[in-house]
């Protein structure tokens, strides 16, 4: 029990201070490594600290220094006993090339759901045109869609050969593309905290006006307007979607915690850094799918024939099929599956 | 699991130490101090996109789309990056996010509680965080829940000024030293908070509430350790809320040692 309390304070002040300033040096540079003595003397001067917290624990009239003691042993008990990797200094290529290809490869099974949900959803949207011509206005609430596709294709070719609809407005157009695309993608992932219900619901509504816009136009003898349309953007958007997908379903993987055997707060903890590589990843892509929608899609023949703009597209689906099947394979570590 | 507002967390060593949780109100005021920077930043931004406009309108109309995205978004994420856990809203509200088992905090787990704000937000004014919040034992919104963080309340770390209210006067109390330990062990913090604050703030209280406060709180100590009468004759009560004191926080002398 601490009797004379100023002499006790007067005493130890000077380890606290310099616990505190040890701690100030590993906020301002948290890569850096201390060598064996500075590691000893940091963990000497915790130990004491917490030795001195738990005296003045007793102490009813020092709730100040009890909190202030809180606070630094709080603080350096996080640097003690943090048992993550600190990450080392982040190098883009590196997590472009390795970290980001890795993971989705790591948690192929949750971007399969994605794409099956995606998929039925592109069966039923488009089996719903094609026995019913009302489904339109109820599955395309889209005014630009609405029209006869022959109408639009030929109102696209002839003014299109004749003047730039987006002179003036293609950074714009293609800005407010990236940050949409983003936002309903981050929606999407987000919603994985419904335990994927509401992932499920957005996948397979997109999946839906993808079929109904497919088969719209398929129908009225339109595909090669169509594929030259959406190949050029879509072999990068939809593929990122499918990932906001996969994000969202390894979010609800964790929480429902099916055929795990660790906490729920184990499980979140572990999926976070992919989680983040993910979206990371998505939103890069959507900012090239941005880009290519605004400058390059939206123009059709006689401007660039569509032979033009679906090899650009299925080449652009290669590379990326081939960046997430091989790059960073090499370097890949034996992991646990999701 | 029992809503709490304070978290403990118990060390290795055996050292338990304690965070306060911020509430849902302050973490909502920080909110709109986080929404009104927001905006002035934009202002801000907006101002230097301007002069581009002469150059390219088109351009201009972009990086202002732009722009509002990458602060709205990442405006949390740097934030709580660059100052460990506060943006400016926070900072001012005193409060400061943390990981759940007082670990270090990591970059994916800020990222995470800030992405998943547009499921907080829902549907309108963060109504699905702050339900989430009133209801989850550790305050908590969803994107807590998945980040594995929690907010707490800062502490001010503010030694009050004893000197002012302990002259170094005789104490009579301090002739009775197994009394005295007695006192130091039975008393809780909270009560003891409460005669230093007394002290602290006598001066704030006309003289009718003034006596009335120390008869109480004299009373109530009294209770807790009854001290020999001929220590207590000729002293006011709020003498002896300040002689309790003393001995509570001041050292007494050479016969004990720590």
């Amino acid at each position: 029990m601490i009797i004379d309390l100023q002499r006790f304070i007067d005493e130890e002040k000077k380890y606290w201070a310099e616990l505190e300033s040890v701690l100030e040096r590993l906020d301002r540079d948290p890569l850096k490594k201390m060598d064996l003595l500075e590691l000893k003397r940091f963990h000497y001067l915790y130990q004491r600290t917490s030795s001195d917290l738990a005296r003045v624990m007793g102490l009813s009239a020092e709730t100040e220094i009890r909190r202030y003691l809180e606070s630094l042993v709080g603080h350096a008990y996080a640097e003690v006993h943090e048992l993550r990797e600190k990450s080392r200094r982040f190098s883009p290529l590196r997590w472009f090339f390795e970290v980001f290809p890795q993971t989705v490869r790591q948690h192929m099974h949750a971007f399969i759901l994605a794409l099956g949900i995606t998929a039925f959803g592109f069966t039923v949207g488009g089996v719903a045109i094609s026995i019913d011509k009302e489904a339109k206005s109820v599955i395309l609430p889209f005014s630009h869609l609405q029209v006869d596709p022959s109408e639009r294709v030929a109102y696209e070719e002839k003014t299109g050969a004749t003047k730039d609809r987006l002179a003036g407005k293609k950074a714009t157009f293609s800005a407010f593309l990236m940050t949409h695309n983003t936002r309903v993608s981050l929606f999407t992932f987000a919603m994985g905290f419904t335990w994927g219900i509401g992932t499920v619901i957005l996948l397979f509504y997109n999946g839906v006006v993808l079929g109904a816009v497919a088969l719209d136009f398929s129908h009225a003898g339109q595909s090669t307007f169509l594929l030259g349309w959406l190949l050029p953007h879509g072999a990068i958007e939809i593929p990122a979607i499918l990932l906001a997908g996969q994000a969202g379903f390894i979010l609800a993987g964790a929480l429902i915690g099916w055929e795990q055997n660790i906490s729920f707060k184990k499980r979140l903890r572990a999926v976070a850094p992919e989680l983040v590589t993910l979206l990371c990843g998505l939103a890069l892509m959507l900012v090239w799918a941005g880009m290519v929608e605004a400058f390059f899609s939206q123009y059709h023949a006689p401007v660039i024939p569509y032979d033009a703009k679906m090899i650009f597209g299925v080449m652009e689906l290669i590379a990326l099929i081939s960046f997430f099947g091989l790059s960073g394979k090499s370097k890949e570590r034996p992991h646990a599956k999701d | 699991m029992q809503r709490t507002n304070t978290l403990h967390i118990k060390t290795p060593e055996g050292i338990t130490f304690s965070l306060l949780l911020a509430g849902p109100v302050a973490r909502f005021l920080a909110w709109v101090i986080d929404f009104a920077c927001i905006l002035v930043i934009m202002m801000a931004l907006n101002i230097g996109i301007q002069v581009t406009q002469f150059v390219s309108f088109d351009f201009a109309q972009a990086a202002a789309i732009l722009s509002y995205f990458v602060v709205s978004v990442g405006y949390g994420i740097f934030c709580e990056w660059y100052y460990k856990g506060q943006t400016v809203g926070k900072r001012l509200m005193s409060v400061r996010v943390m990981d759940i088992q007082g670990l270090r905090l990591q970059l994916s787990q800020i990222v995470i509680r800030n992405l998943l704000r547009f499921v907080d937000s829902l549907p309108v004014c963060y109504l699905v965080g702050g339900l989430s919040c009133l209801l989850s034992p550790k305050s908590q919104r969803l994107g807590d829940l998945a980040a594995n963080t929690i907010v707490i309340r800062e502490s001010k770390i503010l030694r009050p000024d004893l000197e002012q209210i302990l002259p170094d006067k005789y104490n009579s109390l301090r002739d009775h030293p197994p009394l005295v330990a007695r006192l130091r062990q039975r008393i809780s913090p909270r009560e003891a908070n409460i005669a230093i604050q007394a002290l602290l703030r006598r001066n704030e209280l006309d003289p009718l509430s003034r006596l009335d406060l120390f008869a109480q709180i004299a009373a109530h100590l009294k209770k807790i350790i009854s001290f020999p009468q001929e220590s207590m004759d000729g002293i006011t009560e709020e003498q002896f809320v300040r002689n309790v004191v003393d001995v509570l926080v001041q050292a007494l002398g050479t016969s004990e040692k720590s």
